[in-house]
């Protein structure tokens, strides 16, 4: 049976224990007083039910589906004949890739080699008596799980507070979900990035100046050797993200101030969503206008100059990351703003300063935590974008810090890198793992002192 | 004395106050312009894909009067099916554009011509064809799509003063063109093919149904799981989690999660479902899957403010009589908080909907051309797409880029714009 089918049946077993609760309760007290001599409503009973005839099967079929794939290979590989498990890894990879797609109908048999042929049989057979047992399996426990609930029914039974206590668990499991998250990527890009770490020392990588990942896939390829260093790359980011924060900074912060301590109302309202709209584009539509519009223009630009740029320049690209961070600076510095109690604004005007007097000397002194708090967050979602700088960076990693030149990034490496051939084995894949883990480490630190800050702040005049 | 004193010092003060005036109204230029440069910038941005996209949106035809000889196409009145489509539809059409225009007979200029016309062109005749087999054996007008090249310069984007050797519209051609059009053989038509039809070499023939399709499974997997995994996320965090370490991890999770580059995700799915769990790479499942531990963050977040903002009388009131916690909060809680819940959710999908990078990391980026049918088919989605066309030089794709922009930014202003209404909507109440 298909995993779809077998969850769709389930889905009615767990409808038909609903019913066959709720009866089954009122049948326990149909001598004796009907439903009001129940501690809980019916309903309550029929949940139960479906809650047990439901959670228990779900976690074998999805406990099943991890695994299966796993043990059906090694069942297969294991009565291959002996010559295959003298393979390398990826070989043996391949060749019970071909059994599959053999098996599945794929590829003709000419290409393989008999042994295959058979283990494709032994494959398919596996496969649908795998898929019998799983049916059966999961109906059985379903039916065990109804069973059971149904079996302890009584009129005193606290079927709420059991009911309760079960969803009260799974909503537990809901949130928890937030720390599997982060443990699954610091899992994930630690794992491959150790691996990484096995061919490339760690010195190399942290403190190399040169950035060219080319390396031989097989052994009679001609290129270079690959160096890995990450300088380049991590003085490219700071570099495009120097050149977002120089204009979405001033722009924003001097926007949030005159929105919120000069302009009227009615401007107010419609000048904030308009801005915010910068924010709601997607990424990749900033990507086209910089690498299409943007870069030819200043390239145009600077050539009636008599400057040399090159055509993906890290200006272009910058530029127009800081016109993507605009709104989200000019959010930040206006909460932080409203946040300085009206008694200091009033304090300094009473004394005849004059507004700008209020804002530079006592308003922008009391809000420069938040407000260095809320640029780092800036600057950290500058460091991870990923779509403006893929389209219009480039991918050579040059050492420099002139804004006229192409320089490349730490995200701009990770997309080449593993967008195309994977290979799971080689050091050009697994670099974008540690230029992962890198960038993860960096954006977190970022974050987790910015909000540090910008709570520090808050509690300090509240 | 003091007097004096005190005069010198108004005089100082009445001195310095022009300055400071001036120093003040200064001030509030530079806030004006700050604020004036953020609406130049949007401006900007909207107007330029704007004029890119719109010429996207009319597709040009060119009239042909095709001869369905049988000794052309080798068909014969009466012929089957299988013989109308396997037959040679291409020498059909590229004799009756010889006999149009006798004086192109060296290679290149035959070639030139035959670049007039779509490279789907024959498709479309065997199409009417297949529908109509009277056809077969006379001479038929048909209207058939033109080059993306000859389109541009049916729509006016190229200039004859553009030195030719910088253009991909030479002068016989444009001549050509010019006669056409003389003779009333060609017609600007909406652009239908763009929305029925999936990713092509030819940008005349490439659409975004493909991508469409896909950003529909996608979202539908994103909001299946999002959606009730973020509320039920929020419901625990304000109603039943106990103040602890465990608690304050989870939350301190949360918040660290909102912030992650949307790429990490990208990694993530790639390590853990399509390397473990060997989920099938470019699918809108997996897409949808890795989009939603990404927009969860965003979404638990604002339940909290909405489940926040109800009032504890409505939660007193009902424990009061009787009620159990989770009563409460499924009976009363979240139906009150529902609409913020919902504002949150829209904004998260709007969210979702524009991502792209995390989906090239798990292979959303192949070469597509046939609608998925379910959510384990291969699919791109509408950012994606937008992505690979960008790369592409040809000008007809840079239409195409810009119009699929506009595709997508049409949906994410319904969906703000539907966020927005549900927020004034139940304020008012």
């Amino acid at each position: 049976m298909e995993t779809t089918t077998v969850f769709l049946v389930l889905v009615l077993l767990t409808v038909i224990s609903f019913f066959m609760g709720r009866k089954r309760s009122h049948a326990v007290v149909s001598g004796r007083g009907g439903a009001r001599a129940l501690h809980s409503l019916p309903k309550h009973y029929g949940y139960m039910a479906a809650l047990w005839a439901l959670l228990p099967s779900v976690l074998v079929l999805v406990l099943w589906l991890v695994f299966e794939h796993g043990i059906l290979a090694h069942l297969v590989v294991s009565q291959l004949p002996s010559s295959v498990g003298q393979m390398s890894a990826s070989e043996q990879g391949l060749y019970f890739n071909q059994i599959v797609s053999f098996a599945s109908g794929g590829t003709d048999a000419s290409q393989l080699d008999p042994a295959q042929v058979i283990a494709a049989d032994h494959y398919r057979a596996l496969v649908a008596s795998s898929r019998t047992v799983k049916a059966l399996l999961v109906f059985l426990v379903a039916l065990l799980g109804a069973a059971l609930a149904l079996r302890r029914i009584r009129p005193n039974l606290r079927a709420r507070n059991h009911v309760e206590g079960i969803l009260k668990w799974i909503l537990f499991a809901c949130s928890f979900l937030a720390v599997l998250t982060t443990l699954g990527i610091v899992l994930s890009v630690l794992f491959e990035a150790i691996r990484f770490f096995h061919a490339i020392s760690i010195t190399d990588f942290l403190f190399g100046l040169e950035w060219s990942p080319q390396m031989a896939i097989r052994a009679d390829q001609v290129a270079a050797s690959g160096s890995f260093g990450f300088v380049p790359l991590l003085v490219g980011t700071l570099l495009i993200s120097a050149v977002a924060m120089v204009i979405a900074v001033p722009v924003g912060l001097m926007s949030a101030i005159y929105l919120s301590e000069y302009a009227s109302r009615g401007f107010r309202s419609v000048t904030k969503p308009v801005l915010e709209i910068l924010a709601g584009v997607p990424t990749v539509v900033y990507g086209f206008f910089a690498a299409l519009t943007v870069a030819p223009f200043i390239r145009s630009l600077g050539e009636t100059l008599g400057l040399h740029v090159a055509s993906e320049s890290a200006l272009a690209a910058g530029l127009v990351m800081g016109i993507m961070i605009i709104p989200f600076v000019m959010s930040l510095s206006d909460d932080i703003i409203n946040a300085v109690p009206d008694t200091l604004r009033e304090a300094s005007l009473g004394m005849g300063a004059t507004m700008n007097e209020t804002i530079r000397k006592v308003l922008l002194p009391a809000a420069l935590p938040g407000i260095v708090g809320g640029i780092l967050l800036a600057v950290s979602r500058a460091i991870g974008e990923t779509m403006i700088v893929v389209m219009a960076a480039g991918l050579s990693a040059k050492l420099t810090i002139n804004p006229l030149e192409a320089v490349t990034t730490i995200t701009v490496q990770i997309v080449t890198l593993l967008v195309g051939d994977q290979e799971f084995d080689n050091p050009k894949t697994l670099a974008a793992f540690a230029l992962g883990l890198v960038l993860f480490f960096v954006t977190l630190m970022l974050n987790v002192i910015a909000l540090y800050v910008v709570r520090k702040y808050r509690e300090q005049y509240e | 004395m003091s007097k004096q004193g005190s005069n010198k010092a108004s005089a100082a003060i009445q001195a310095s106050l022009k300055k400071r005036y001036a120093r003040e109204r200064r001030f509030q230029w530079y806030g004006r312009m700050a604020v004036l440069i953020g609406f130049v910038f949007l401006f900007i941005l909207l107007a330029d894909i704007v004029s890119k996209g719109l010429p996207a949106f009319t597709q040009q035809y060119i009239r042909v009067s095709v001869n369905l000889d049988p000794a052309m196409t080798g068909l014969q009145p009466g012929a089957s099916q299988e013989q109308i489509y396997g037959a040679d539809y291409l020498g059909a059409i590229k004799s009756s554009l010889r006999e149009m225009f006798p004086e192109a007979s060296s290679r290149n200029d035959k070639k030139a011509l035959y670049r007039l016309l779509s490279i789907g062109a024959e498709y479309t005749l065997r199409d009417k064809v297949l529908e109509d087999p009277g056809l077969i054996g006379h001479t038929t007008e048909i209207w058939l799509r033109a080059h993306a090249e000859a389109g541009s310069y049916l729509k006016g984007q190229v200039s004859a003063d553009t030195p030719e050797s910088d253009r991909k519209v030479k002068d016989q051609q444009m001549a050509w063109l010019d006669q056409l059009r003389a003779q009333g053989r060609t017609e600007s038509r909406f652009n239908t093919t763009f929305f029925t039809q999936g990713d092509s070499r030819e940008p005349e023939m490439a659409g975004i149904k493909v991508a469409l399709y896909g950003s529909f499974f996608t979202l539908l997997v994103t909001f299946a799981i999002a959606f009730p995994i973020g509320v039920s996320a929020a419901v625990y965090l304000e109603e039943f989690a106990p103040r602890n370490r465990l608690t304050d991890l989870i939350e301190i999770n949360i918040n660290n999660l909102a912030a992650v580059p949307s790429i990490v995700f990208g990694l993530l799915g790639l390590a853990v479902f399509i390397n473990f769990f060997e989920l099938p790479r470019s699918a809108p499942v997996v897409g949808g899957i890795v989009l939603s531990l990404m927009t969860l963050p965003t979404i638990i977040i604002t339940s909290r403010a909405a489940i926040q903002a109800v009032s504890p009388s409505i939660r007193q009131a009902a424990l009061g009589v009787g009620a159990s916690k989770l009563q409460t909060v499924v009976h009363h809680v979240l139906p009150v908080a529902m609409p913020g819940i919902l504002t949150g959710s829209i904004i998260g999908m709007a969210q979702a909907l524009g991502e792209s990078a995390p989906l090239l990391m798990i292979g959303m980026v192949a070469f597509i051309m046939d609608p998925p049918a379910g959510i384990t088919d291969p699919a791109t989605v509408l950012p994606v797409q937008i992505y690979l066309w960008a790369d592409s030089p040809e000008r007809g794709f840079t239409e195409k880029t810009s119009a699929a922009i506009m595709v997508l930014m049409g949906f994410l202003i319904l969906m703000n714009g539907l966020a927005v209404y549900l927020r004034r909507h139940f304020e008012r109440k």
